[in-house]
């Protein structure tokens, strides 16, 4: 090269290689591993679930683009993904007779209230998702709590109930009409649109453990503490209780704990932060099934344990290479 | 017996493509410099050393240009003979200007003075051995240039037990240790017992990467002729060769946070400081030359070349037939912990280890923490980098003072990994400063 020429380089601090891996990479990632589960959805409940999976999505990701704009922040950010999985979890959650006005006020509230009120992606405490799904349940619980069943289901709609609502009021273990674990597994039972089948849900989380989207302590924490809990109960008195697998694959316990807990922003950041959020979600679920008045505690108990994880986060620093015991 | 079924290692750290083939097979080759040769006088951890020549002085090649008066110093020689044109400030590696001597090479390598055979170096005593280790101005020649004779003089109540030899040279690319090994394994190893005596060490180990199949051979093989001198290989993992993950990997100790190796009764040499104390203790010869990897995507024929200190990296990039139109980036030393240049008007001194022209830039475009974890999970040190950015954005320093913020590294496995692009590296480095600068305050 010749010597007079000059020649820009540019100056950056070091490291300079980077991996491939990108916000919107891991995004896109979690929306994959929700595939089998959106497939669940629209394959027991039809055009119910489409309708209401796309109303949602599009809800968030209008309210998600007007706050940007008004915010003044770069408006691509909006195709990060992050806008398009509250979209996705929060349809999950719905049952499937929502009116669709409603499932769009939930998108509204979700990304509003639950994400860019805090500042945006990275900065909000509770799942945005699970916000704009305790907004509906509070305002408008009889839609909310309305169940129809699956389109494979040959069954009386006027009492029809959700498996944990079918346990929780009906006495369905002495009557013997308690879900069989069968229809849990595969998912031809009533309930959100999104959390019925099992077996979808864990092929998400094989996905996104093989991917590291998220903590294996999670879902481990809070499948174990539930199943110990309610399996304590259910050896005292079998007649009262429901089985721990019964618990573990009814209602939101696998979609919560799999897709909604696991949110890398509102969960902790550390070793033994993940135990302790995951066993107080698992506790809360199993004291809210067995002795509240609600059927299922699972978007509770999440939003709760989302509230202790700043705290969390400080107090269960994990030690560093060499420190010294004090 | 587990280690044999374990290759050994720490937590932590990142697999990175090495990138090594373009120069791994490539033989030393040796640069002369050109009319004009740059010897900062700071080219060492601790004080500048001060110049003993001025402007028109005539030097000869190993002549004591630049004295370390300071505890933490070393000295500086020349690598040529000529005429000292000035005393001045000049381009550093570090991207600071340092006073340096600029001499005008007059091509002739006149030697200071004869070099003085010696014919058993290792019936020297310890103090004779560190003695001349400081007169040659040795430092670690593995990049963080620390004094090499303070290292071989522990406190006497740190008794040393082991001397680890680091050929793992773990940074992608590189290639000068790995070269030395294949071509000079007597010389490492000689120095390398010269080490044990000087600290009363019992035993050597050499630690070397996997990805080094032949260094791995060629040491092991002349290993053989030296008593409890081992050699083990490692896994290939970044950043291996860095001290205390070195020294956890092969004996599973911990050097305590804020400690030295020392505190667990090891003293750490990279190769090429290994050879440099062998030539320097049985030939006098100071630290005037180094082995130094060009390479990189953007540099045409990539080389290891053995060049004279105060070189500029323009004439080693021209000894390899230039840079390639898209190069974006020049960096002296790793890809992962060097320091990228604005200018090719820079010497090569005792740390450099490597030239590397990239095409490619890292994407900056910076995106909020999500809080993945990643970074903590692959931090070689356990520290948790995310909140290490985030207490030192809002200026918590005794916080982030009790997070260890001070035992981080700067290896950038945090930043390879983070998917938000945040320069954490650059954050931490601005939360290290100003800690320290908190804690000497108080």
């Amino acid at each position: 090269m010749n010597k007079k020429e000059e020649k820009i380089f540019t100056i950056q601090s070091s490291p300079h290689l980077k991996e491939k891996e990108s916000i919107p990479r891991i995004m896109y990632t979690v929306v994959i591993s929700l595939l089998p589960a959106i497939g669940a959805s629209i394959y027991f409940f039809r055009f119910r679930a489409v309708a209401i999976l796309i109303t949602s999505i599009i809800s968030c990701l209008f309210t998600e683009g007007i706050i940007l704009l008004i915010r003044k922040k770069p408006i691509n950010s909006l195709w990060d993904g992050s806008a398009i999985i509250t979209g996705i979890l929060l349809a999950l959650t719905l049952p499937p007779s929502l009116p669709l006005d409603l499932v769009f006020i939930g998108g509204v509230i979700a990304i509003g209230i639950g994400k860019q009120a805090f500042g945006g992606l990275g900065y909000n405490i509770f799942n945005p998702a699970l916000v704009g799904r305790a907004f509906l349940q509070t305002a408008f619980p009889v839609a909310m709590t309305t169940w129809t069943p699956t389109i494979l289901q040959k069954v009386d709609i006027s009492t029809f109930a959700t498996p944990l609502g079918n346990l929780k009021f009906n006495q369905a273990i002495i009557k013997g009409t308690l879900t069989p674990l069968k229809d849990l597994f595969w998912g031809n039972v009533g309930g959100c649109i999104g959390e019925t089948s099992a077996i979808a849900l864990l092929i998400g989380g094989i996905i996104l453990l093989w991917r590291k989207c998220i903590d294996w302590r999670i879902p481990a924490g809070i499948l174990s503490t539930l199943f110990l809990f309610t399996g304590i109960f259910w050896l005292i008195n079998p007649n009262k209780y429901a089985s721990p697998i019964f618990h573990l694959l009814a209602g939101g316990v696998l979609l919560g704990a799999i897709f909604m807990a696991t949110d890398m922003v509102t969960s902790p950041i550390t070793p033994l932060g993940n135990w302790i959020y995951a066993i107080g979600i698992g506790l809360f679920i199993g004291i809210i099934r067995l002795f509240g008045g609600l059927p299922e505690g699972v978007m509770f108990s999440i939003l709760f344990m989302n509230a202790f994880v700043p705290l969390l986060n400080q107090f269960t620093r994990p030690r560093y290479f060499g420190e010294i015991k004090k | 017996m587990w280690n044999n079924l374990r290759k050994r290692s720490f937590r932590g750290g990142i697999h990175v493509e090495d990138h090594k083939e373009q120069t791994e097979s490539q033989p030393i080759e040796i640069l002369n410099p050109g009319e004009k040769v740059v010897i900062p006088l700071h080219q060492h951890f601790g004080t500048p050393a001060e110049p003993l020549v001025k402007k028109g002085d005539e030097v000869k090649v190993g002549q004591k240009i630049g004295e370390g008066k300071a505890r933490f110093s070393a000295h500086v020689h020349s690598s040529v003979s000529g005429i000292v044109k000035a005393v001045d400030y000049y381009n550093h590696p570090s991207g600071q200007f340092v006073l340096s001597v600029i001499i005008e090479n007059d091509g002739e390598y006149a030697p200071f003075e004869e070099s003085k055979e010696i014919r058993d170096p290792f019936s020297l005593s310890p103090q004779q051995i560190i003695e001349k280790v400081r007169e040659a101005g040795i430092v670690g020649m593995g990049g963080a240039a620390f004094p090499t004779a303070i290292k071989l003089n522990p406190p006497p109540d740190k008794p040393i037990d082991t001397i680890i030899i680091n050929g793992c040279e773990c940074e992608p690319f590189l290639n000068a240790d790995n070269r030395l090994m294949i071509e000079y394994p007597g010389d490492i190893l000689k120095g390398a017992q010269l080490i044990k005596i000087a600290t009363g060490a019992k035993k050597i180990i050499i630690g070397i990467e996997d990805n080094k199949p032949d260094a791995i051979k060629i040491m092991e093989a002349h290993s053989k002729s030296f008593p409890f001198t081992e050699v083990i290989p490692l896994k290939t993992k970044y950043p291996q060769g860095a001290e205390k993950n070195l020294i956890f990997a092969l004996l599973r100790r911990k050097v305590p946070a804020g400690g030295l190796p020392f505190d667990v009764g090891v003293v750490v040499q990279n190769v090429a400081t290994a050879k440099a104390i062998w030539e320097a203790v049985s030939r006098g010869k100071p630290l005037y030359e180094r082995v130094v990897t060009v390479t990189g995507p953007g540099i045409v024929n990539p080389k290891n070349i053995l060049v004279r200190i105060g070189t500029l990296i323009q004439e080693l990039i021209d000894f390899c037939d230039g840079l390639k139109e898209d190069t974006k980036m020049i960096i002296i030393g790793g890809p992962m912990m060097g320091v990228a240049q604005w200018s090719l008007d820079v010497p090569v001194i005792k740390a450099t280890s490597g030239i590397i022209a990239l095409t490619s830039i890292p994407p900056d475009e910076e995106r909020p923490c999500i809080r993945c974890g990643r970074c903590s999970e692959h931090c070689p040190m356990g520290l948790v980098p995310t909140q290490l950015m985030r207490l030192t954005k809002f200026g918590k320093l005794i916080e982030a003072d009790k997070w260890g913020i001070l035992n981080c590294v700067e290896c950038g496995c945090c930043e390879f990994v983070c998917p938000a692009n945040i320069p954490l590296v650059h954050w931490i480095r601005t939360g290290k400063s100003k800690v320290t600068l908190l804690k000497k305050q108080k």
